[in-house]
């Protein structure tokens, strides 16, 4: 089969990524894009792009019609769906067969008998992958249940069998409390879902997320590329993934890595695809199928030396695997993290805007950086926040979380919050360097992991002010008057009659403002602080990083200002900080008295008032859904609503007005 | 162009004594100016902040760019009058930039007397204004004043150079395209109002200034009328209302902000027909200056070894080195501006007048700036260099200097009397600025002149009738017209009646000459028409 041209079905990073692998195999790459994307980076990668409609993914990256119409008009003759989107949807593959072109990725049919979890599950069991021990029996006679529980063996976990969302779901340890829990669960599955059958399950304690890579082709091969471990993870969702799983004996490797084999061929697999495992002890336990590409496939492609685009694109097109399984090698350890827009310290609340400033690792030894952004893209409330995955390898697992630490050290983002600093508490955690791994690893370590913000430090204080004063400084010598280029009034700073002098900067931390005096001094200045005076100097380099000297001590650090936010960078740590120019923050002040604004970008999902209504302090006004998360905007205090912006369903900036709340008289 | 040799001696004890003596008078200048700058006081200044309102100084910061110089004029003003309860003047003034721009900033300070304005303080204000005219800077004035000192009243309102001259400067440089913007920030009455109202745009601070031709107590005494000051002319009133102000502030910084975006927009850009070049720093220490003058006025120092710490490069292009050589004569430039130079190396003779009337002339044919170093202690005298028309060589220096329309600026760094300060520029020849260093002096003549021309009047008197004078009696004759000079020469007296535009670090003389240059660059470039020369 001939495969001259690519469609990527995806955007972002691995758009990006899988066109490097397709324009390093001599074939020719299409991008898709939706309106919202028209100058992201996987279009201006690609050879050509095919606009395929709206910002909304479903009316854009999903609409199976209009992708096989831009697949159509640019004669490519395969498409690769990425991760996401429609990356395992049945129908898509089914179309793209229908149409005549490769759909890189398996049988639609393998794609089916992995959608349903319950039916993946028969059909594993058939096929003698383990299964977590349990029992999903439609006799609920209690005494049989505890049964069950006995034979399982506790700790044992009773749920809802309609149910989810925690709904009905009890956790017993030992098997006295067996018949009161039941009870409750019955009860609570009753009143949830009007269907008190409940089903058993073993209930691992400290489970970790095993995963494994395999590799099928239309010729009867299946191999594995060992396992990942994906056990740090917040809500179900991966934050480090690394590769191979730390402390897995080789012997169980095997196991897992035949389990997967197994599943694979059991549903007529091909192309790339990943079993996921919960593992506790010595058991391991058949999860679920993904029938595509990995977000994380990069630290499998570390430690085997191969690359799974490449592989992906060969079987597509009829070649047998590149390897047998004893020819894969497993080389030193290789950890990812996923860079987000999101904020820890507001519970992880996804962040749209605009990337002022980035800066991604790109030069740090061993370290790899998959990204789909540029500094100055934004963010959208459409699509997934991801910024970069980063991937630290090494001869050993030590030496990867060393670079690890250090590539997120080199990390900088500005225009918007970004889990970075979670992250590095993550990289350099003690419990992450002993792998003490399980998925219960964040909440465990929450308190280190996501510390209370502290005031800022001197040194932060000092290099933001230093800084700003640099920054004045250039300003007013390039303000010169092109009739008086070298004009004295703009080359020397803080110059005075007879006497000494300083300016007095004022920033604001967490609503806090903080005073800084700055006293003019031959080389540079004697700052103010909190902590006492200190004597600055220093210098801003061509790439903006500030050669700075305090007390002496040089340091190099970059502060990236963003209107009036500066974020100081030093160290590997980040810290942000508001400056403050009172000439101008008053007249801020006197503007939006009154005023009510969307609290970040969104769609309005619910108007509680009525024009002319008076309300009173507290009471919701206007509901924004964001990112999936409402935001109920409330009134501040009591007061008559005047005028109402927007409608249900429009779409609003962050900082729109929403309505004015007129005082009562 | 020539590099001045550097000739000074470093281990002299000359050099040694010299540089104790000035480096003592450089410390007590920048105590004296530091004292001054506290403006009226702790408990006053505490009042004044308690209103929420910015001192003086930290009002002009914030209207200044950040780190923007400030060349402050006139800091002495008052210095040593009225009971030295008047610091400043109670005024401060100076350029400095805003948005940019160079500026004139006149600064009420609250803290003094309220701001009230003594016989000096008018004097000062309108110094300040002098400044800005000639060197077109926008003028802002930062109000806070209860307007006239009463108690001195006849020494502030009247005359031609009283407080009416205030407004009309303003209105003569508003014609003339020089932007004139009052913020008030706090009270303006009477007379006073008429600065905000006089202004092209003025702004007020909500709750804080007030504008009024009569306050609260004066109407009622008038009318019976019963009103408070806000209501009588607060900044709603005025804003909204009456019109007599045009932006309304939250406060201090607010109002400064609005003044900075008014400045933004000005419009104007500097026009002049200079040559600049990029600066070159001089190739000695500044601050040898102080070793090298000096400290018995009597014993002369070569001003080029001044010069060449003070210009580009020490680089120095002479005219007639060879002609009249108790006069220095040259170009160079200072930070980039090309200037003449006319420096006193002794007494003034015929040859060394004629010599600077010729620089003079080619300075203004070439459209350079004048840069005087003043050290003179007169022309010289006798019946030879009377008959040889020395009086007549000095009118054409004097006519040269009073017409040149080059911008010129006046250092005196050393002796000030007689003619000789007519022919270098003393203030009545309308220099631009006029500096003193510590050490210098300034009198009609210097006090033992003084003193034995006066004696010597007194001895002929008392031979002529026969009498006789023992010298001790003589030597008490002599002692109190010796020490009147002493203390009426001191550049702080000089300064406290705004005699000169400030005293200076010697050290500084380049910085703030090539400020002022910078400054008067704001002025169009204006062609000399010379008078008659007696030839």
């Amino acid at each position: 089969m001939s495969l001259r041209k690519l469609l990527v079905a995806n955007r972002g990073e691995i758009a990006v990524r899988v066109m490097r692998t397709a324009k390093a195999m001599g074939i020719a790459t299409v991008a898709v894009y939706s309106d919202a994307d028209a100058r992201a980076l996987h279009v201006e990668v690609a050879d050509e792009a095919w606009p395929i409609g709206p910002a909304p993914a479903r009316e854009s990256y999903l609409r199976i019609d209009a992708i096989l119409e831009a697949a159509k008009k640019s004669g490519a003759d395969a498409i690769h769906p990425g991760y996401g989107f429609l990356s395992e949807n049945a129908e898509f593959a089914d179309a793209c067969v229908n149409a005549g072109i490769i759909f890189v990725g398996p049988p639609a049919s393998a794609i089916r008998a992995m959608g349903s979890k319950s039916a993946a599950k028969a059909l594993m069991e058939k096929a003698s992958v383990p299964l977590v021990p349990g029992y999903h029996g439609t006799d609920q006679d209690p005494t049989l249940l505890a049964r069950e529980a006995d034979r399982i063996g506790y700790p044992v976990l009773i749920k809802a069998s309609a149910g989810g969302g925690g709904k009905g779901m009890k956790v017993v340890n030992v098997a006295g409390e067996f018949a009161d829990a039941l009870a409750s669960a019955q009860r609570e599955a009753k009143g949830a879902f009007g269907d008190d059958r409940v089903l058993i399950e073993k209930y691992l304690t400290r489970p970790r997320h095993i995963e494994v890579q395999v590799f099928a082709d239309t010729h009867g091969n299946a191999v594995y590329l060992h396992e990942r471990d994906c056990s740090i993870q917040r809500r179900h969702q991966k934050v480090v993934e690394e590769a191979p799983a730390p402390g897995l004996p080789p012997e169980r490797r095997a196991a897992m890595g035949k389990a997967a084999v197994d599943a694979a061929k059991a549903v007529g697999y091909v192309g790339a695809g990943t079993v996921e495992f919960i593992a506790e002890g010595d058991g391991f336990f058949f999860m679920e199928m993904n029938t595509r590409l990995q977000v994380e496939h990069p630290v499998t492609e570390a430690i085997t030396g191969q690359d799974l685009v490449e592989w992906q694109l060969r079987v597509a097109r009829g070649e047998p695997l590149p390897l047998t399984q004893e020819q894969i090698p497993l080389q030193g350890a290789a950890i990812e993290v996923r860079l987000y827009a999101e904020d820890p310290q507001r519970d992880f609340l996804p962040q749209v805007g605009r990337l002022d400033h980035l800066r991604l690792p790109v030069d740090v030894p061993g370290v790899r950086v998959d990204a789909g952004v540029r500094a100055g893209d934004s963010v959208s409330i459409h699509y997934d926040p991801m910024i970069a995955k980063i991937i630290a390898a090494g001869t050993d697992r030590a030496e990867a979380v060393g670079r690890l630490a250090a590539a997120l050290a080199a990390t900088e983002v500005v225009g918007l919050a970004t889990n970075r600093t979670f992250l590095a508490a993550i990289a350099g955690h003690p419990a992450f360097a002993a792998a003490d791994l399980d998925t219960g690893f964040i909440a465990r370590h929450a308190a280190d992991l996501l510390p209370m913000p502290e005031p800022a430090d001197d040194r932060t204080l000092a290099l933001a002010a230093l800084s700003i004063l640099l920054e004045e400084a250039r300003v007013s010598a390039a303000a010169a008057d092109p009739a008086d280029p070298f004009s004295p009034w703009g080359l020397a700073p803080g110059w005075r009659l007879n006497r000494a002098a300083h300016v007095d900067l004022t920033f604001s931390d967490q609503g806090a403002r903080i005073a800084v005096r700055a006293h003019y001094r031959p080389n540079g200045f004697v700052l103010d602080l909190p902590g006492g005076p200190l004597p600055v100097e220093g210098t801003r380099e061509a790439d903006g990083t500030l050669a700075a000297r305090l007390a002496g001590v040089r340091l190099k650090a970059r502060v990236v200002r963003s209107g009036m936010k500066l974020t100081v960078f030093a160290g590997g740590t980040e810290r942000a900080i508001d400056f403050v120019d009172p000439r101008v923050a008053s007249i801020d002040a006197t503007g939006t008295a009154g005023r009510l604004v969307a609290p970040m970008p969104g769609t309005v999902i619910r108007i509680a008032v009525e024009d002319g209504q008076e309300v009173t302090k507290g009471t919701a006004l206007v509901v924004v859904e964001a990112m999936k998360m409402e935001h109920t905007v409330t009134a501040p205090r009591d007061g008559r609503v005047a005028k109402l912006h927007f409608s249900v369903g429009d779409l609003v900036d962050e900082g729109a007005e929403l309505l004015v709340l007129e005082e009562l008289n | 162009m020539a590099i001045i040799e550097d000739a000074v001696d470093r281990r002299s004890d000359a050099y040694a004594r010299n540089r104790e003596a000035l480096a003592t008078s450089v410390a007590d200048l920048r105590q004296t100016v530091d004292h001054i700058a506290e403006g009226g006081g702790t408990v006053a200044r505490e009042r004044h902040l308690k209103r929420g309102k910015l001192l003086p100084r930290d009002r002009i910061r914030t209207l200044l760019d950040t780190g923007s110089p400030f060349l402050e004029l006139s800091q002495l003003a008052a210095h040593g009058l009225y009971d030295d309860e008047v610091p400043a003047a109670g005024i401060i003034t100076g350029i400095g930039r805003v948005s940019g721009r160079e500026c004139m900033i006149v600064a009420n300070d609250a803290t003094v007397k309220g701001g009230t304005y003594f016989p000096m303080t008018v004097k000062k204000h309108l110094r300040a204004q002098a400044i800005a005219r000639e060197n077109h800077l926008p003028c802002l004035y930062l109000v806070d004043s209860g307007g006239a000192n009463l108690p001195n009243q006849d020494e502030v309102f009247p005359d031609r150079e009283h407080f009416g001259r205030i407004f009309f400067n303003q209105a003569n440089m508003s014609s003339e395209g020089i932007a004139q913007i009052a913020v008030v920030m706090g009270s303006c009455t009477a007379g006073g109002a008429y600065v905000p109202a006089m202004a092209d745009q003025s702004i007020m601070v909500k709750n804080q200034a007030t504008i009024f031709l009569g306050g609260p107590p004066l109407v009622k005494a008038a009318t019976g009328e019963v009103v408070t000051a806000e209501e009588l002319g607060g900044a709603d009133v005025h804003t909204r209302t009456s019109g007599v102000s045009d932006h309304m502030a939250e406060n201090d910084a607010h109002a400064l902000g609005i003044a900075r975006t008014i400045v933004a927009g000005l419009n104007r850009r500097k026009d002049h027909g200079l040559e600049i070049r990029p600066p070159k720093a001089p190739l000695y220490d500044a601050e040898e200056i102080y070793g090298i003058v000096s400290q018995d006025p009597k014993k002369p120092f070569d001003v080029r070894q001044i010069i060449a710490r003070i210009v580009d490069g020490s680089e120095f292009d002479e005219f007639k080195p060879l002609y009249g050589q108790t006069l220095v004569t040259g170009f160079a430039h200072i930070f980039g501006y090309p200037v003449g130079i006319i420096a006193n190396n002794g007494i003034l003779f015929s040859e060394s007048a004629q010599k600077g009337a010729h620089f003079v002339e080619l300075c203004c044919q070439r459209n350079i700036p004048l840069v005087f170093l003043q050290n003179i202690t007169g022309f010289m005298v006798g019946r030879k260099y009377e008959a040889g028309g020395i009086a007549k060589d000095g009118a054409k220096l004097v006519t040269a200097v009073s017409c040149a329309s080059v911008p010129k600026f006046t250092v005196v760094i050393g002796n000030s009397f007689g003619a000789g300060n007519y022919g270098m520029c003393g203030r009545a020849y309308d220099p631009r600025f006029l500096w003193m260093w510590p050490n210098a002096r300034i009198s009609v003549m210097g006090g033992e002149q003084a003193a034995n021309v006066l004696a010597q009047v007194k001895r002929d008197g008392i031979e002529g009738r026969g009498g006789s004078w023992a010298a001790e009696e003589e030597a008490a004759f002599k002692a109190p017209i010796q020490a009147q000079y002493e203390v009426q020469g001191h550049p702080y007296y000089s300064s406290a009646r705004l005699w000169d535009d400030g005293v200076i670090d010697p050290a500084d003389t380049r910085m703030v000459l090539a400020l002022a240059l910078s400054a008067s660059l704001n002025a169009p470039e204006r062609e000399t028409r010379f008078g008659v020369f007696r030839m």
